[in-house]
Protein backbone atom coordinates (compact mmCIF):
# COMPACT_ATOMS: atom_id res chain seq x y z
CA UNK A 1 0.00 0.00 0.00
CA UNK A 2 1.67 3.24 -0.80
CA UNK A 3 -0.06 6.95 0.21
CA UNK A 4 -0.13 9.90 -2.08
CA UNK A 5 -0.95 13.06 -0.76
CA UNK A 6 -3.61 15.52 -2.38
CA UNK A 7 -1.26 18.14 -2.25
CA UNK A 8 1.33 15.68 -3.67
CA UNK A 9 -1.47 15.28 -6.98
CA UNK A 10 -1.73 19.29 -6.69
CA UNK A 11 1.83 19.78 -7.14
CA UNK A 12 2.60 17.18 -10.08
CA UNK A 13 -0.58 18.77 -11.98
CA UNK A 14 0.51 21.84 -11.99
CA UNK A 15 3.92 21.49 -13.29
CA UNK A 16 2.74 18.81 -16.17
CA UNK A 17 0.51 21.79 -17.39
CA UNK A 18 3.30 24.33 -17.45
CA UNK A 19 5.13 21.42 -19.39
CA UNK A 20 2.91 20.19 -21.83
CA UNK A 21 2.40 23.36 -22.90
CA UNK A 22 5.66 25.26 -22.89
CA UNK A 23 7.69 22.43 -23.59
CA UNK A 24 6.85 20.85 -27.29
CA UNK A 25 6.90 17.06 -26.56
CA UNK A 26 10.16 15.98 -28.27
CA UNK A 27 9.17 13.11 -30.50
CA UNK A 28 6.65 15.52 -32.07
CA UNK A 29 9.93 18.15 -32.42
CA UNK A 30 11.87 15.45 -34.00
CA UNK A 31 9.32 14.58 -36.43
CA UNK A 32 8.96 17.64 -37.49
CA UNK A 33 12.18 18.00 -38.58
CA UNK A 34 12.51 14.94 -39.94
CA UNK A 35 9.03 16.60 -42.27
CA UNK A 36 11.31 19.53 -42.82
CA UNK A 37 14.30 17.98 -44.08
CA UNK A 38 11.80 15.84 -46.69
CA UNK A 39 9.84 18.84 -47.61
CA UNK A 40 10.54 20.31 -51.23
CA UNK A 41 7.84 22.83 -51.10
CA UNK A 42 9.53 26.17 -50.68
CA UNK A 43 6.53 27.79 -48.68
CA UNK A 44 6.01 24.17 -46.57
CA UNK A 45 9.59 24.13 -45.82
CA UNK A 46 9.29 28.16 -44.62
CA UNK A 47 6.23 27.27 -42.51
CA UNK A 48 7.94 24.31 -40.71
CA UNK A 49 10.96 26.24 -39.93
CA UNK A 50 8.65 28.90 -38.21
CA UNK A 51 7.05 26.11 -36.02
CA UNK A 52 10.54 25.18 -34.98
CA UNK A 53 11.39 28.38 -33.99
CA UNK A 54 8.44 28.86 -32.47
CA UNK A 55 9.40 25.80 -30.42
CA UNK A 56 12.36 27.13 -29.46
CA UNK A 57 10.78 30.46 -28.16
CA UNK A 58 8.19 29.33 -26.20
CA UNK A 59 10.60 27.04 -24.06
CA UNK A 60 13.63 29.91 -23.96
CA UNK A 61 10.97 32.89 -22.92
CA UNK A 62 8.58 30.83 -21.15
CA UNK A 63 5.95 31.28 -23.28
CA UNK A 64 2.87 28.86 -24.29
CA UNK A 65 3.40 27.22 -27.67
CA UNK A 66 0.33 27.93 -29.09
CA UNK A 67 -1.95 30.56 -27.36
CA UNK A 68 -5.04 27.94 -27.31
CA UNK A 69 -3.41 26.43 -24.06
CA UNK A 70 -6.74 24.13 -24.62
CA UNK A 71 -8.60 21.86 -22.88
CA UNK A 72 -6.80 20.23 -20.01
CA UNK A 73 -7.59 16.94 -20.36
CA UNK A 74 -6.26 14.62 -17.92
CA UNK A 75 -5.80 10.93 -17.59
CA UNK A 76 -4.96 9.15 -14.37
CA UNK A 77 -3.80 5.57 -14.21
CA UNK A 78 -4.36 4.68 -10.76
CA UNK A 79 -2.79 1.58 -9.19
CA UNK A 80 -4.91 -0.38 -7.36
CA UNK A 81 -2.49 -0.32 -4.11
CA UNK A 82 -1.99 3.59 -4.14
CA UNK A 83 -4.12 5.05 -1.15
CA UNK A 84 -4.90 8.59 -1.90
CA UNK A 85 -5.05 10.90 1.00
CA UNK A 86 -7.71 13.67 0.15
CA UNK A 87 -9.89 14.36 -3.01
CA UNK A 88 -8.18 12.89 -6.25
CA UNK A 89 -10.47 14.76 -8.83
CA UNK A 90 -10.10 18.03 -6.52
CA UNK A 91 -6.60 17.74 -5.89
CA UNK A 92 -6.27 17.46 -10.05
CA UNK A 93 -8.46 20.53 -10.65
CA UNK A 94 -6.64 22.61 -8.22
CA UNK A 95 -3.23 21.55 -9.89
CA UNK A 96 -4.68 22.61 -13.47
CA UNK A 97 -6.00 26.11 -11.82
CA UNK A 98 -2.19 26.19 -9.89
CA UNK A 99 -0.65 25.37 -13.46
CA UNK A 100 -2.16 27.67 -15.99
CA UNK A 101 -1.88 30.62 -13.42
CA UNK A 102 1.43 30.27 -13.10
CA UNK A 103 2.23 29.54 -16.77
CA UNK A 104 0.57 32.54 -17.66
CA UNK A 105 -1.65 30.29 -19.67
CA UNK A 106 -5.71 31.40 -21.06
CA UNK A 107 -8.73 30.91 -19.67
CA UNK A 108 -10.22 28.54 -21.85
CA UNK A 109 -13.44 26.77 -20.67
CA UNK A 110 -16.90 27.88 -20.13
CA UNK A 111 -18.83 26.32 -17.50
CA UNK A 112 -22.31 26.45 -19.95
CA UNK A 113 -21.80 25.34 -22.77
CA UNK A 114 -24.97 27.00 -23.83
CA UNK A 115 -25.25 30.49 -22.04
CA UNK A 116 -21.17 30.62 -22.26
CA UNK A 117 -20.54 32.85 -19.84
CA UNK A 118 -17.18 33.89 -18.16
CA UNK A 119 -14.01 31.51 -19.50
CA UNK A 120 -12.02 29.71 -16.82
CA UNK A 121 -9.13 27.39 -16.43
CA UNK A 122 -11.57 24.19 -15.29
CA UNK A 123 -13.05 21.87 -15.37
CA UNK A 124 -10.50 19.55 -16.63
CA UNK A 125 -11.55 16.26 -18.20
CA UNK A 126 -10.05 14.11 -16.13
CA UNK A 127 -10.40 10.15 -17.32
CA UNK A 128 -8.97 7.55 -14.50
CA UNK A 129 -8.18 3.62 -15.31
CA UNK A 130 -7.83 1.06 -12.40
CA UNK A 131 -4.82 -0.52 -12.90
CA UNK A 132 -2.37 -2.95 -11.07
CA UNK A 133 0.19 -1.92 -8.99
CA UNK A 134 1.07 0.70 -6.93
CA UNK A 135 2.08 3.94 -8.77
CA UNK A 136 -0.09 6.88 -10.03
CA UNK A 137 0.25 8.10 -13.49
CA UNK A 138 -0.81 11.67 -14.61
CA UNK A 139 -0.76 12.23 -17.91
CA UNK A 140 -2.13 15.95 -19.07
CA UNK A 141 -3.32 16.84 -22.62
CA UNK A 142 -4.00 19.95 -23.38
CA UNK A 143 -5.77 19.77 -26.28
CA UNK A 144 -6.40 22.98 -28.52
CA UNK A 145 -10.22 23.25 -29.75
CA UNK A 146 -9.27 24.01 -33.69
CA UNK A 147 -8.61 20.48 -34.10
CA UNK A 148 -10.72 19.61 -31.35
CA UNK A 149 -13.59 21.05 -33.67
CA UNK A 150 -12.44 18.49 -36.76
CA UNK A 151 -12.83 15.20 -34.63
CA UNK A 152 -15.79 12.80 -36.43
CA UNK A 153 -17.36 9.35 -35.29
CA UNK A 154 -18.98 6.83 -37.61
CA UNK A 155 -20.35 3.52 -36.87
CA UNK A 156 -19.78 0.91 -39.96
CA UNK A 157 -21.44 -2.02 -40.86
CA UNK A 158 -19.11 -5.35 -39.13
CA UNK A 159 -18.81 -6.08 -42.97
CA UNK A 160 -17.17 -2.99 -44.25
CA UNK A 161 -14.04 -3.17 -46.14
CA UNK A 162 -10.97 -2.11 -44.62
CA UNK A 163 -11.24 0.21 -48.10
CA UNK A 164 -13.78 2.09 -46.56
CA UNK A 165 -12.84 2.76 -43.27
CA UNK A 166 -9.36 4.11 -44.49
CA UNK A 167 -11.73 6.64 -47.17
CA UNK A 168 -13.34 7.90 -43.91
CA UNK A 169 -10.27 8.65 -41.64
CA UNK A 170 -8.48 10.48 -45.05
CA UNK A 171 -11.53 12.22 -45.74
CA UNK A 172 -11.59 13.16 -42.05
CA UNK A 173 -8.25 15.09 -42.81
CA UNK A 174 -9.71 16.39 -45.80
CA UNK A 175 -12.52 18.15 -44.09
CA UNK A 176 -10.03 19.40 -41.40
CA UNK A 177 -8.34 20.90 -44.59
CA UNK A 178 -6.08 23.80 -43.81
CA UNK A 179 -8.15 25.03 -40.55
CA UNK A 180 -7.04 22.86 -37.58
CA UNK A 181 -3.15 24.33 -38.31
CA UNK A 182 -1.67 21.19 -40.24
CA UNK A 183 0.84 19.02 -40.33
CA UNK A 184 -1.83 17.00 -38.00
CA UNK A 185 -1.09 14.02 -35.50
CA UNK A 186 -4.22 11.99 -36.47
CA UNK A 187 -5.52 9.95 -33.43
CA UNK A 188 -7.56 7.00 -34.55
CA UNK A 189 -9.66 4.75 -32.26
CA UNK A 190 -10.82 1.09 -33.44
CA UNK A 191 -13.28 -0.56 -31.86
CA UNK A 192 -15.25 -0.52 -28.16
CA UNK A 193 -18.70 1.45 -28.08
CA UNK A 194 -19.20 5.44 -29.93
CA UNK A 195 -17.95 6.79 -26.81
CA UNK A 196 -15.50 4.19 -26.55
CA UNK A 197 -14.21 4.56 -29.90
CA UNK A 198 -13.70 8.58 -29.39
CA UNK A 199 -12.04 8.23 -26.62
CA UNK A 200 -9.56 5.59 -28.09
CA UNK A 201 -8.69 8.08 -30.95
CA UNK A 202 -7.78 10.82 -28.38
CA UNK A 203 -5.67 8.16 -26.31
CA UNK A 204 -3.74 7.28 -29.33
CA UNK A 205 -2.59 11.23 -29.54
CA UNK A 206 -0.32 10.31 -26.41
CA UNK A 207 1.74 7.85 -27.86
CA UNK A 208 4.74 8.73 -29.64
CA UNK A 209 4.53 9.83 -32.79
CA UNK A 210 8.46 8.93 -33.96
CA UNK A 211 7.47 5.13 -34.24
CA UNK A 212 4.02 3.74 -34.90
CA UNK A 213 4.06 0.58 -32.70
CA UNK A 214 0.07 -0.05 -32.51
CA UNK A 215 -0.23 -0.31 -28.87
CA UNK A 216 -1.13 2.04 -26.14
CA UNK A 217 1.36 3.07 -23.67
CA UNK A 218 -1.32 4.30 -21.51
CA UNK A 219 -3.81 1.80 -21.69
CA UNK A 220 -3.86 -0.64 -18.69
CA UNK A 221 -1.71 -3.82 -19.41
CA UNK A 222 -4.95 -6.04 -19.61
CA UNK A 223 -6.34 -3.66 -22.21
CA UNK A 224 -3.43 -3.80 -24.57
CA UNK A 225 -4.21 -5.21 -27.93
CA UNK A 226 -1.78 -6.12 -30.67
CA UNK A 227 -2.84 -5.59 -34.13
CA UNK A 228 -2.56 -5.35 -37.79
CA UNK A 229 -2.78 -1.12 -37.45
CA UNK A 230 0.34 -0.50 -37.76
CA UNK A 231 0.40 -1.53 -41.38
CA UNK A 232 -2.52 0.37 -41.43
CA UNK A 233 -0.96 3.59 -39.56
CA UNK A 234 1.66 3.69 -42.88
CA UNK A 235 -0.46 3.45 -45.24
CA UNK A 236 -3.00 5.68 -44.13
CA UNK A 237 -0.20 8.07 -43.09
CA UNK A 238 0.99 7.91 -47.08
CA UNK A 239 -2.38 8.09 -48.38
CA UNK A 240 -2.74 11.64 -45.95
CA UNK A 241 0.14 12.83 -47.21
CA UNK A 242 -0.67 12.68 -51.02
CA UNK A 243 -3.89 15.10 -50.20
CA UNK A 244 -1.19 18.00 -50.83
CA UNK A 245 -2.74 19.95 -48.20
CA UNK A 246 0.11 20.85 -46.32
CA UNK A 247 1.57 23.12 -43.53
CA UNK A 248 -1.16 25.60 -43.13
CA UNK A 249 -2.89 24.11 -45.89
CA UNK A 250 -0.70 25.69 -48.49
CA UNK A 251 0.62 22.44 -50.11
CA UNK A 252 3.80 20.42 -49.63
CA UNK A 253 3.61 16.64 -49.12
CA UNK A 254 3.80 17.18 -44.49
CA UNK A 255 -0.23 17.15 -44.04
CA UNK A 256 0.25 14.92 -41.00
CA UNK A 257 3.52 13.83 -39.30
CA UNK A 258 1.99 10.27 -38.22
CA UNK A 259 -1.45 8.43 -37.80
CA UNK A 260 -1.70 6.54 -34.33
CA UNK A 261 -4.43 3.97 -34.08
CA UNK A 262 -6.20 2.26 -30.76
CA UNK A 263 -8.20 -0.61 -31.16
CA UNK A 264 -10.33 -2.55 -29.12
CA UNK A 265 -12.69 -5.40 -29.18
CA UNK A 266 -15.96 -4.62 -29.92
CA UNK A 267 -19.60 -6.27 -30.64
CA UNK A 268 -20.51 -8.47 -33.85
CA UNK A 269 -23.04 -6.09 -34.98
CA UNK A 270 -20.48 -3.01 -35.21
CA UNK A 271 -17.68 -1.30 -36.19
CA UNK A 272 -17.12 2.07 -34.62
CA UNK A 273 -14.18 4.59 -36.14
CA UNK A 274 -13.42 7.49 -34.41
CA UNK A 275 -10.65 9.96 -35.51
CA UNK A 276 -9.77 12.39 -33.09
CA UNK A 277 -7.02 15.39 -35.12
CA UNK A 278 -4.40 16.85 -33.28
CA UNK A 279 -2.45 20.32 -34.76
CA UNK A 280 1.43 20.04 -35.16
CA UNK A 281 1.52 21.74 -31.78
CA UNK A 282 0.75 18.51 -30.10
CA UNK A 283 0.92 18.61 -26.38
CA UNK A 284 0.96 16.59 -23.09
CA UNK A 285 3.56 15.32 -20.49
CA UNK A 286 3.53 12.60 -17.97
CA UNK A 287 4.50 11.95 -14.59
CA UNK A 288 4.38 8.88 -12.47
CA UNK A 289 4.43 9.03 -8.99
CA UNK B 1 11.82 41.10 -52.35
CA UNK B 2 9.24 40.84 -50.00
CA UNK B 3 6.61 43.55 -49.37
CA UNK B 4 6.48 46.04 -46.43
CA UNK B 5 3.15 47.58 -45.47
CA UNK B 6 1.82 49.93 -42.42
CA UNK B 7 -2.01 50.63 -43.54
CA UNK B 8 -4.23 49.21 -45.93
CA UNK B 9 -5.51 52.41 -48.19
CA UNK B 10 -6.45 51.65 -51.57
CA UNK B 11 -3.09 52.20 -53.31
CA UNK B 12 -1.55 49.40 -50.90
CA UNK B 13 -4.54 46.87 -51.15
CA UNK B 14 -4.28 46.81 -55.05
CA UNK B 15 -1.30 46.20 -54.54
CA UNK B 16 -1.70 42.83 -52.87
CA UNK B 17 -1.91 39.73 -54.75
CA UNK B 18 -2.76 36.10 -53.40
CA UNK B 19 0.30 34.01 -52.45
CA UNK B 20 2.27 37.47 -51.49
CA UNK B 21 4.48 37.40 -48.68
CA UNK B 22 4.01 40.96 -46.50
CA UNK B 23 5.20 42.29 -43.35
CA UNK B 24 3.04 44.66 -41.88
CA UNK B 25 4.04 47.51 -39.22
CA UNK B 26 1.33 49.52 -37.57
CA UNK B 27 -2.08 49.30 -36.04
CA UNK B 28 -4.10 45.71 -35.35
CA UNK B 29 -7.26 44.96 -33.00
CA UNK B 30 -7.36 41.41 -32.41
CA UNK B 31 -11.33 40.16 -32.25
CA UNK B 32 -12.41 36.50 -31.79
CA UNK B 33 -15.77 34.41 -31.91
CA UNK B 34 -17.79 36.43 -28.93
CA UNK B 35 -15.88 40.02 -29.37
CA UNK B 36 -17.73 39.28 -33.33
CA UNK B 37 -21.00 38.60 -32.12
CA UNK B 38 -21.14 42.03 -29.98
CA UNK B 39 -19.41 44.18 -33.16
CA UNK B 40 -22.18 42.64 -35.13
CA UNK B 41 -24.79 43.37 -32.96
CA UNK B 42 -23.59 46.47 -31.95
CA UNK B 43 -23.49 47.61 -35.60
CA UNK B 44 -27.19 46.14 -36.18
CA UNK B 45 -28.48 48.48 -33.01
CA UNK B 46 -26.61 51.54 -34.56
CA UNK B 47 -24.30 51.55 -31.45
CA UNK B 48 -21.24 53.31 -31.02
CA UNK B 49 -18.31 50.74 -31.84
CA UNK B 50 -15.26 50.22 -29.68
CA UNK B 51 -12.73 51.32 -32.88
CA UNK B 52 -12.94 53.12 -35.75
CA UNK B 53 -13.66 50.34 -38.56
CA UNK B 54 -13.01 52.18 -41.45
CA UNK B 55 -9.67 50.77 -42.84
CA UNK B 56 -9.05 48.96 -39.98
CA UNK B 57 -7.36 45.38 -39.50
CA UNK B 58 -8.68 42.92 -37.34
CA UNK B 59 -6.55 40.06 -36.13
CA UNK B 60 -8.84 36.83 -35.19
CA UNK B 61 -6.88 36.08 -32.24
CA UNK B 62 -7.45 35.84 -28.11
CA UNK B 63 -3.95 35.52 -26.90
CA UNK B 64 -2.81 33.85 -23.21
CA UNK B 65 -2.23 35.85 -20.39
CA UNK B 66 1.37 38.19 -20.33
CA UNK B 67 3.74 36.66 -18.01
CA UNK B 68 5.38 39.57 -16.18
CA UNK B 69 7.67 41.41 -18.04
CA UNK B 70 6.35 40.86 -21.47
CA UNK B 71 4.59 43.20 -23.66
CA UNK B 72 1.94 39.94 -24.54
CA UNK B 73 1.61 36.29 -24.03
CA UNK B 74 1.41 33.32 -26.89
CA UNK B 75 -0.64 35.00 -29.41
CA UNK B 76 -1.07 33.47 -33.22
CA UNK B 77 -4.45 33.08 -35.52
CA UNK B 78 -7.26 30.97 -34.67
CA UNK B 79 -9.64 29.61 -37.25
CA UNK B 80 -11.10 32.61 -39.12
CA UNK B 81 -14.39 30.09 -40.49
CA UNK B 82 -16.23 30.72 -37.76
CA UNK B 83 -16.18 34.32 -38.01
CA UNK B 84 -17.34 34.28 -41.45
CA UNK B 85 -21.41 34.67 -40.51
CA UNK B 86 -20.10 37.85 -38.70
CA UNK B 87 -17.86 39.42 -41.39
CA UNK B 88 -20.00 40.81 -44.48
CA UNK B 89 -21.35 43.35 -41.80
CA UNK B 90 -17.99 44.56 -40.73
CA UNK B 91 -16.59 44.57 -44.18
CA UNK B 92 -19.59 46.98 -45.04
CA UNK B 93 -18.81 49.06 -42.16
CA UNK B 94 -15.53 49.47 -44.12
CA UNK B 95 -13.26 46.87 -42.25
CA UNK B 96 -10.56 46.61 -44.55
CA UNK B 97 -8.04 43.66 -43.40
CA UNK B 98 -8.18 40.52 -41.68
CA UNK B 99 -5.82 38.03 -40.25
CA UNK B 100 -6.47 34.40 -39.14
CA UNK B 101 -5.60 31.37 -40.49
CA UNK B 102 -7.69 28.76 -42.73
CA UNK B 103 -9.81 29.15 -45.65
CA UNK B 104 -13.07 31.45 -45.64
CA UNK B 105 -16.55 30.65 -47.22
CA UNK B 106 -17.39 31.77 -50.78
CA UNK B 107 -20.28 34.37 -49.80
CA UNK B 108 -17.04 36.15 -47.41
CA UNK B 109 -14.58 35.91 -50.50
CA UNK B 110 -17.16 37.90 -52.81
CA UNK B 111 -17.85 40.01 -50.25
CA UNK B 112 -13.97 40.46 -49.94
CA UNK B 113 -13.83 41.46 -53.34
CA UNK B 114 -16.89 43.40 -53.69
CA UNK B 115 -15.55 45.82 -50.98
CA UNK B 116 -11.84 45.83 -52.01
CA UNK B 117 -10.45 44.20 -48.71
CA UNK B 118 -8.07 41.87 -48.08
CA UNK B 119 -7.48 38.55 -46.07
CA UNK B 120 -4.09 37.78 -44.79
CA UNK B 121 -2.73 34.07 -43.08
CA UNK B 122 -0.46 34.19 -40.24
CA UNK B 123 1.64 31.47 -38.99
CA UNK B 124 -0.67 28.85 -37.38
CA UNK B 125 -0.07 27.18 -34.25
CA UNK B 126 3.21 29.83 -33.27
CA UNK B 127 2.10 31.67 -30.63
CA UNK B 128 5.79 32.48 -29.04
CA UNK B 129 7.19 33.06 -32.38
CA UNK B 130 3.94 35.64 -32.98
CA UNK B 131 4.81 37.55 -29.58
CA UNK B 132 7.92 38.35 -30.97
CA UNK B 133 6.42 40.96 -33.47
CA UNK B 134 4.28 42.85 -31.02
CA UNK B 135 5.43 46.20 -29.62
CA UNK B 136 2.65 47.12 -27.70
CA UNK B 137 -0.44 45.65 -26.51
CA UNK B 138 -3.75 47.59 -24.56
CA UNK B 139 -6.59 45.88 -23.73
CA UNK B 140 -9.38 48.23 -25.65
CA UNK B 141 -13.10 47.06 -25.45
CA UNK B 142 -15.16 43.88 -23.65
CA UNK B 143 -12.42 43.33 -21.06
CA UNK B 144 -15.18 40.89 -19.19
CA UNK B 145 -14.86 38.48 -22.13
CA UNK B 146 -11.15 37.91 -20.75
CA UNK B 147 -9.13 36.59 -23.95
CA UNK B 148 -11.98 37.19 -26.01
CA UNK B 149 -11.62 40.90 -25.10
CA UNK B 150 -10.35 43.13 -27.83
CA UNK B 151 -6.83 44.41 -27.70
CA UNK B 152 -4.96 46.93 -29.56
CA UNK B 153 -1.85 45.55 -30.63
CA UNK B 154 1.29 48.09 -32.55
CA UNK B 155 3.09 45.22 -34.36
CA UNK B 156 6.38 45.44 -36.09
CA UNK B 157 7.16 43.35 -39.37
CA UNK B 158 4.54 40.89 -38.63
CA UNK B 159 4.56 38.40 -41.23
CA UNK B 160 1.39 37.93 -43.61
CA UNK B 161 0.13 35.69 -46.45
CA UNK B 162 -2.26 37.21 -48.27
CA UNK B 163 -5.14 34.49 -48.60
CA UNK B 164 -7.94 36.33 -50.43
CA UNK B 165 -6.87 39.47 -52.41
CA UNK B 166 -8.98 42.45 -53.35
CA UNK B 167 -9.62 40.76 -56.76
CA UNK B 168 -11.41 38.41 -54.82
CA UNK B 169 -8.56 35.44 -55.52
CA UNK B 170 -8.21 32.58 -53.10
CA UNK B 171 -5.17 30.81 -52.05
CA UNK B 172 -7.02 27.85 -51.42
CA UNK B 173 -8.73 27.89 -54.60
CA UNK B 174 -6.25 27.02 -57.60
Amino acid sequence: MKIISAKKITETVSGLCIKANLDLRNDVLSAIKLARSREKNKRAGNILDAIIANAFIARKRKLAICQDTGLPYVFVELGQDVRIKGDLKNAVNKGIEEGYKKGFLRESIVKEPILRGKAGYTPALIQIDIVRGSKLKLTVLPKGFGCENKGQLKMFNPTAKIGEIKKFIVEAVKAAGPDACPPYVVGVGIGGTADYACLLAKKALLRQVTRSQGQCASLPEGDKVTSRSSKLEQDLLKDINRLNIGPMGLGGKTTALAVNIETYPTHIAGLPVAVNISCHALRSATVTL
Amino acid sequence: MKKMISFLDKKAIAGLRVGDEVFLTGIIYTARDRAHKRLAEAIRKKERLPFNLKGAIIYYCGPAKTPKGRIIGSCGPTTSSRMDEFTLCLLEKGLKGMIGKGDRSGEVAAAIKKYKAVYFLTYAGCGALMASYIRSAEVLAYQDLGPEAIYKLHVEKFPLIVAVDSKGRNIYKK
